[in-house]
């Protein structure tokens, strides 16, 4: 290997080497937008829209009525399969609705949600107890208690936390990621976390230390956060996790908050291609995920609330708000002051990875990390797109190490074979390529529109193997029973062709009976005669 | 010139012994192109193409003696794939791709006579005589075939519903296509 005077003055000053991944682009991070206000508790509104389906997995099966009045932290939906997660009320009412509402998706389609009119009054339903002795306790016990809370990866992927945290069997976890990078321009919410919540951060962190059994806890955080760093080091002075905790600040680069590149960074080890980290013993975690698994933990509650980042230019009073699970976005821009100019584009998370809203009337999830409305100049249209010219910055700029315009031939072209070959599913989509496109070629749509595709046609292709075992079932069942009706035949056949052989011995005793009452009856024609003779 | 004639015969008879050998031990079961030709198929089964099923299709493609763009669920994709398996040209569909469907019986129309249940090459319909039938959406192939011999006409197509699930994006710069539609820029190629 080689040595740079880099890792040599790293190995003087007696700090973490540091890494760096392939790529990764510089973009203005517009964080002093919203990052310098306190975050504010939202006043409840009058109506929750709550999404039964807020996470990567089996979607939650409703255990409520409309009509029924339900407690703040009651659960509403539970868990339908390992790889899921309940949901609970964010707030006392009365369930008016269970129906198709608009969400916060790419598509702009609806989705089953449960409509609660709250009355007001915030009443907790009863909560289970507390679990603040958890060192002494099963651990089981207490990954349960965080899937019942419906904690799920708060980063955006909204991945079941409680999963992560069951010890792998094929390999041990030895470290834990947490994952304060926030890389994404205009994102706040958990800049804001770390300064204010410092210390609720670390104990969720320390009860996923306990559950994981790791060795090494890395906080990694980019340094245009110099803050948040300050705050958590000051936190994990009062703690006794210093031994195995180390809070890192990193470079700023877009995207240095990607699981696999943060990894990278903070560990110099690369998750192998379609795999997830703790295949090389890694799990990474939000710190918003943190802070829910201590409510979850230590207070017994439920997930039903988060902080998210409300900003861009066109924004009177850009800052960050938590917010009941449910809560319109609307209200949420509302509460900001309401649009300083028409937004050119509503953005669902941050500008380069987020997706743009369709219409305002839609929930806050577990998932949703920011809410961004963006001026006229900040998000000017896109130029049409232009040949490509094989110029290769994308490929420069690939922190996944792709080749991303011979991705965007065969997605173009729909050879989704090729296109795997390419390994199309180790973009993170982060949209580094098309950001320094020079042909404004929109690369991140093709890949997005080619992984769709290509699940779809896996699907399709499951579906017509089904049908073709069916066909072939139904087919030999057919067959079998004109077989069996042939059989069935043959026998009655064979039962008529061996009767006129039994009809010949069955008859053969009547012709002898008819035979001997011709004899006598002769025989007495005869004698007969004889007597009148 | 004798030794050429034999050393001819010689190979001549050791090469036939060759083929002959490896014409029975190496015999491969089956059609293999047609098993091919088969998976790319979508095994709706609805006899579309004029054959009673995709395998019966697949054979006839196999052959040669059909044309690749019969398949009318498979559709364009079918096609491509088809065209690339078999190094033929791609031919344009016939018919107008119909989105995907399951069939529904009305429950109140139902008079239960088995017809549609002997008619589903899936087995996706369940019932028994004069009792009420229903379809199973998962294994509806949307086929179609149980819609003529229903004597109640209860039996109704319902496209499949796209939802959040199923959503997919869309192919990137779909509107500025339709404003210059391909078709002059491939009358130009």
């Amino acid at each position: 290997m080689r040595v740079s005077p880099m890792s040599i003055a790293h190995l003087l000053s007696n700090k973490r080497r540091l890494w760096k991944f392939h790529g990764g682009i510089h973009v203005p991070d517009e964080k002093a937008l919203s990052n310098a206000h306190a975050i504010e508790t939202l006043p409840l509104p009058e109506r929750l829209v709550i999404p039964l389906h807020q996470h990567i997995g089996a979607p939650a099966r409703p255990l409520i009525k409309v009509g029924e009045r339900v407690l703040k932290g009651q659960m509403i939906a539970e868990p339908s399969g390992f790889i899921s997660a309940p949901v609970h009320a964010s707030s006392s009412g009365q369930v008016i609705a269970i129906e198709m509402h608009p969400v916060a998706h790419p598509s702009g389609l609806s989705a089953l949600c449960a409509i609660i009119e709250t009355d007001g009054e915030d009443t907790w339903a009863e909560l289970p107890p507390p679990l603040s002795d958890y060192p002494q306790l099963d651990s089981e016990l207490v990954r349960e208690r965080i899937r019942w809370a419906g904690v799920v990866g708060m980063g955006g992927a909204a991945f079941p936390t409680s999963v992560k945290l069951v010890p792998r069997i094929d390999r041990k976890i030895h470290t834990l990621v947490v994952n304060g990078a926030e890389c994404e321009p205009y994102i706040t919410c958990d800049d804001r976390l770390m300064r204010e919540r410092a210390g609720r951060i670390l104990e969720g962190v320390r009860i996923m230390h306990h559950l994981l059994g790791v060795a090494e806890v890395l906080i990694g955080i980019e340094d245009n956060k110099p803050e948040a760093i300050e705050q958590m080091r000051l936190a994990l002075a009062d703690t006794d996790m210093r031994d195995y905790t180390e809070i890192i600040p990193i470079p700023t680069i877009y995207p240095s908050g990607g699981e696999k590149q943060l990894i990278r960074i903070l560990t110099g080890k690369e998750v192998p291609t379609t795999g997830i980290p703790a295949q090389i013993g890694i799990v990474c975690q939000n710190p918003g995920s943190a802070v829910a698994v201590a409510d979850a933990v230590l207070a017994g509650r439920p997930l039903i609330s988060r902080v998210i980042t409300v900003t861009g230019r066109a924004i009177a009073q850009p800052r960050n708000l938590e917010v009941p699970v449910g809560t319109m976005a609307d209200d949420l821009i509302a509460h900001c002051g309401g649009y300083r100019q028409p937004p050119r584009k509503l953005v669902c998370g941050g500008p380069m990875m987020g997706f743009e809203l369709k219409q305002t009337s839609v929930p806050v999830t577990k998932a949703a990390n920011c809410l961004l409305a963006l001026s006229a100049e900040e998000s000017p249209d896109p130029s049409p797109a232009l040949a490509c010219i094989r110029c290769g910055l994308c490929a420069e700029v690939c922190p996944a190490k792709l080749l991303p315009q011979q991705l965007y031939w065969y997605a173009r072209s729909k050879e989704f074979d090729r296109i795997q070959d390419y390994n199309l599913f180790d973009c993170i989509e982060c949209g580094c390529c098309a950001q320094v496109c020079p042909s404004h070629i929109p690369l991140v749509q093709y890949y997005r529109y080619a992984k769709t595709e290509i699940w779809a046609r896996e699907q399709e292709k499951r579906k017509a193997e089904l049908a073709r075992a069916r066909h072939a079932a139904k087919q030999e069942r057919l067959e079998r029973q004109k077989q069996e009706r042939q059989a069935r035949l043959n026998k009655q056949k064979a039962a008529l062709a061996t009767k006129p052989s039994t009809d010949t011995s069955a008859t053969a005793p009547g012709k002898a009976a008819i035979e001997a009452a011709r004899a006598r009856a002769t025989a007495k024609k005869v004698a007969i005669p004889t007597d009148k003779q | 010139m004798l030794a050429a004639i034999l050393a001819i015969a010689a190979l001549a008879a050791f090469f036939g012994a060759l083929l002959g050998y490896s014409a029975i031990h190496f015999r491969v079961e089956g059609d293999p192109i047609a098993d091919q030709v088969e998976s790319l198929l979508p095994q709706t089964q609805c006899g579309q193409c004029g054959y009673p099923g995709c395998r019966p299709y697949a054979e006839a493609v196999a052959r040669g003696e059909e044309d690749i763009n019969k398949c009318l669920p498979g559709g364009e994709a079918a096609v491509l794939a088809l065209a690339d398996l078999l190094g033929r040209e791609p031919l344009a569909m016939e018919a107008e791709e119909k989105p995907p469907a399951v069939a529904v019986i009305d429950e109140t129309a139902c008079i239960g006579c088995t017809l549609c249940l002997q008619a589903c090459p899936v087995d996706a319909i369940i019932g028994a005589a004069r009792q009420l039938h229903g379809v199973i959406a998962a294994e509806c192939t949307g086929c179609e075939l149980c819609l003529p011999p229903c004597p109640v006409d209860c039996i109704s197509m319902v496209p499949v519903s796209e939802g959040i699930l199923r959503w997919r994006w869309p192919y990137p710069g779909k509107r500025a296509q339709d404003v210059n539609p391909s078709i002059p820029e491939r009358d130009a190629a």
